[in-house]
């Protein structure tokens, strides 16, 4: 009997997590820090490398990571397309100061940075392309 | 740079893993189906020597997977053999480390609950099978990986840069 009531608010409990995983995966978010007065940015320092021109697109990845890498396939054909915008990719697991200090839970993890390297936009898991390509649009 | 960047990932990869093992990612959903399956009727028949039974069986697989890779695992072999040739080939592959990292969490709450048994303290035998559930039920169901996803929280929390 104690068996069948776990078994059912486990399968519960999965269905409702699953619900919102499904709905918060790859969903671009405006981080809060955009509109303080001290906004969270990065620096060529912080990624190795330049930044890109009007924006750059930073996708943390790790090995242990199915998505990342479709991840990288989408950001790295937008950042192609679009004129000075830069992919740039971090690996979580080389960089775990970085990956505190911005508090990065899950790979892969999207940050649209801005010219300044202002970090604006947010995603956790693979997003969608057409809300990247949005997201680009408000940045630059 | 950004290349540069991106190379240092490959090369972390490459060299935990050797090279690079691509999978059927429906694979691994039917192997978490399964799983599914066979922890659901752990739960049902504890305590009872069926639930143990099961339970090793379980730990052996998930062993199988993490150690040797997932192609060595039963789960693996009956999808290989009976249902992909009637699906036809996939769409896209998958790299198999992910996956494989997630049967080494897998195994570690299948032997949480072989300790609760043993004890015995089934709360624990119960607590862990049924995370174990519901990791495997979102793999199967949604086709997240919640054992991929521990990974980096599990760094965060354990090394020094």
């Amino acid at each position: 009997m104690t068996g069948a009531i776990v078994l059912g608010t486990a399968l519960c409990a999965a269905v409702a997590l699953g619900m919102v995983f499904r709905a918060r995966d790859g969903r671009i978010r405006a981080t809060e820090s955009a509109a303080a007065e001290e906004p969270q940015r990065l620096a060529p320092v912080d990624l190795g490398g330049p930044l890109g021109e009007r924006a750059s697109l930073v996708h943390f990845s790790s090995a242990f990571c199915a998505p990342c890498r479709a991840t990288r396939v989408l950001v790295d054909t937008i950042a192609e397309q679009s004129q000075g915008v830069r992919a740039i990719e971090v690996d979580a697991e080389s960089n775990l100061d970085l990956v505190r200090r911005l508090d990065i839970r899950r790979t892969p993890t999207l940050l649209v940075l801005d010219g300044q390297g202002v970090i604006r936009r947010r995603a956790t898991g693979l997003p969608k392309r057409s809300e990247v390509v949005a997201a680009l649009a408000d940045v630059v | 740079m950004s290349e540069q960047v991106s190379g240092r990932t490959d090369q972390r990869a490459a060299a935990k893993t050797g090279p690079r093992i691509l999978v059927d990612p429906r694979g691994q959903r039917f192997n978490a189906f399964i799983t599914t399956v066979v922890l659901a009727v752990v739960l049902l028949t504890i305590p009872g020597d069926t639930s143990l039974i099961l339970l090793g069986v379980q730990a052996f697989v998930f062993g199988l997977g993490a150690f040797f890779g997932l192609r060595y695992q039963p789960y693996g072999w009956v999808y290989r053999t009976f249902i992909r040739p009637r699906l036809g080939p996939p769409k896209e592959f998958e790299d198999e480390a992910p996956p494989r990292f997630s049967q080494l969490v897998g195994l570690i709450f299948v032997f949480l609950a072989v300790v609760g048994l043993a004890l015995p303290f089934e709360p624990l035998a119960y607590l862990a099978v049924a995370f174990a559930l519901i990791a495997a039920f979102l793999n199967a169901v949604f086709g997240f990986c919640l054992g991929c996803q521990v990974y980096l929280m599990f760094r965060r929390g354990t090394s020094r840069d």
